[in-house]
């Protein structure tokens, strides 16, 4: 009797808990989801609408205005173009500069590794600083072209340890011990095994170095004149931020109308900008986690 | 000695597929990140762009243009500002993330918890200049959401981005909203090692599932969340430049004025290559020193630490 008494009270206090603990979740969802969501739908709706506080769940006066004026736009579709060249060209050769190098610097028989490693890591703790860096990339004679975004860069001490630590984990070192004695050299043995047994580690570091082409600005802003080259990040800073300031300085009823337009375009741009991160982003989440996973064992 | 030598040769002749494998990064590295460091120089010279960095003369008095920058007006400004906002971000952002962590463990339907966490994710992928230009929109007072909101409470609503008041809290908490949940991952993998045996233990004694959560979940996670408050420490001089300068604007500019935003104004603006140099450098140097602090405490804590 008492034992069933027990556990009646005990599944009580974990519907509680569960009650409380789902409230929770429910909060949080539609703290982070309605605040996009409104983006969504105001691209869609009419600019007076959303302006007039009408637009809460779906497109009202549904309109495509936005997104029509937009793609008008022949920079938009420029920097599309460019920020893609980036993003591909930055992926595969921040893949073929940081995984040798992480394999290189898994190898235990490697003379000097310790010494390499921090000449590495290093880097992430103390920089030059922004205008020696600058002057460098000047004398290279890399300054306003598009190698500028790909390659100097493109070493990360953090990736390289995140794949290091995937190699020295998950390569048995018997592997190499018989391939040495088959008479298989570092370079084939890198090449035709440990590539092929890594391609977690790479598919992580590639959709890492992808993401952070896509979304990152600040190099352009510094390295890029030519608006020719400018990357979707830098002409949105302008269609976004930059002239928001300004906008905001108007007053009168034909100011009025000139900026819900132009808010019109800006909800369009985020979408357009942001969708194709979006879409894909389910599917490699779980590569994503891996990664942070892999990166805590030795952070 | 002799064979010594010959050993540590022959090993590097053996490997030499290896080092090859190297030799890319370690190129790019000795060209951008090792060779500017030896443009650190500038920050104690006179600096003339036609003269290059050896053919500059030494600035006299040595430390002038750091003192230009500890004389200056903006100086008490933007290392208070740089302090602050990286201060507010540490003690708000900090527990967060744990909590989302200890809730998301809680949660036992397996798709709905899979589909939360993919949800609490997803902010992280957005880019700083559409978080900002998010900010903007949901901020703007006359067509944004809080615009929206104060008028059905018949008031109208403040421009919050051009307020200095609202400044680092509108930093802060847009920051927390875009990475909590991911940076609660770690978190979620100190929870996810915790001895299941415990669980069991706990409930063959009667404890509740909020008891297990404050005698299990929370004292076992409590040094991975101690080692990271303590590497958050070791950045305290660091608020990254990307959000704060898309951010800023005339008006919230006595907040907003942080070091990194300054060494660019000064140096790319206003080509003050040297004063912008020193103070990077100023900057670096702190930083650092509080890194190496940091590292040896954690190293003293437990076992482990950075290098």
């Amino acid at each position: 009797m008492t034992h069933t008494g027990h556990r009646v009270r005990r599944q009580g206090r974990d519907v509680v808990f569960d009650a409380i603990l789902y409230s929770i979740c429910a909060v949080l969802l539609l703290i982070i989801l309605y605040p996009l969501w409104f983006i969504v739908i105001a691209s869609f709706s009419d600019p007076s609408a959303v302006a007039g506080g009408h637009v809460w769940v779906w497109p009202v006066g549904f309109t495509l205005d936005g997104y029509d004026e937009l793609l008008k736009q022949p920079k938009v579709w420029l920097g599309y173009r460019n920020t893609i060249a980036y993003t591909v060209a930055g992926t595969l050769i921040g893949l073929a500069v940081n995984i040798p190098a992480a394999y290189a610097l898994s190898r235990k028989d490697l003379w000097g590794r310790k010494g390499l490693m921090g000449l590495y890591v290093f880097t992430m703790f103390f920089s030059g600083g922004l205008i020696p860096i600058f002057l460098t990339v000047q004398q290279a004679g890399l300054y306003n072209t598009f190698w500028v975004l790909v390659l100097p860069f493109s070493v990360s001490a953090y990736n390289i340890i995140v794949a290091r630590t995937f190699f020295e984990t998950s390569l048995p070192p018997d592997l190499w011990d018989a391939a040495q004695i088959d008479g298989c050299g570092n370079l084939r043995f890198f090449f035709t095994m440990a590539l092929p047994l890594s391609k977690a580690v790479i598919s992580v570091i590639a959709l890492w170095t992808a993401v952070g082409q896509w979304n990152s600005y600040f190099n352009a802003l510094i390295y890029i004149r030519d608006e020719n080259l400018y990357p979707l990040q830098l002409i949105m800073r302008n269609i976004l931020i930059t002239n928001q300031n300004f906008a905001a300085l108007g007053t009168g009823e034909a100011a009025m109308i000139a900026m819900r337009r132009a808010n019109l375009v800006r909800y369009a741009m985020i979408i357009i900008a942001t969708v194709p991160i979006m879409c894909v982003y389910p599917f490699i989440q779980k590569y994503f986690d891996q990664g942070v996973m892999i990166g805590a064992v030795k952070g | 000695m002799q064979s010594t030598r010959y050993r540590s040769v022959r090993r590097i002749t053996r490997n030499w597929g290896l080092y090859l494998l190297l030799l890319p990064s370690l190129v790019l590295l000795v060209m951008f990140a090792y060779k500017p460091m030896y443009g650190i120089i500038i920050a104690f010279k006179d600096y003339k762009n036609s003269l290059g960095i050896m053919g500059s003369p030494w600035s006299d008095p040595l430390l002038k243009n750091f003192m230009r920058f500890f004389n200056s007006f903006q100086c008490k400004t933007t290392i208070r500002n740089t302090l602050w906002l990286s201060l507010y971000s540490m003690l708000a952002g900090f527990p967060i993330p744990i909590m989302l962590a200890l809730m998301i463990n809680q949660i036992t339907a397996k798709r709905f918890r899979k589909g939360f966490q993919t949800i609490l994710y997803l902010p992280h992928f957005i880019s700083t200049v559409v978080m900002v230009g998010l900010l903007l929109i949901w901020l703007s007072p006359s067509t944004g959401l809080i615009g929206t909101i104060y008028r059905m409470f018949g008031k109208e609503a403040p421009n919050l981005m051009g307020m200095a008041s609202a400044f680092p809290s509108l930093y802060v908490w847009s920051d927390i909203w875009q990475h909590a949940g991911w940076d609660s991952i770690i978190f979620l993998a100190a929870l996810s090692s915790i001895d299941p045996t415990l669980y069991e233990a706990a409930t063959v004694d009667g404890a509740s599932r909020w008891q297990k959560l404050c005698y299990i979940d929370l004292p076992l996670i409590l040094p991975t969340a101690c080692i990271m408050l303590i590497l958050r420490a070791g950045n305290l001089m660091n608020v990254g430049f990307e959000k704060v300068f898309l951010m800023q604007n005339d008006l919230n500019m006595q907040t907003s004025e942080v070091i990194a935003t300054y060494v660019y104004k000064m140096g790319l603006k206003n080509n003050q290559y040297a004063v912008s140099t020193a103070v990077n450098l100023f900057n670096n140097v702190i930083n650092f020193v509080l890194l190496v602090l940091v590292n040896g405490v954690t190293r003293k804590l437990g076992d482990t630490s950075l290098w």
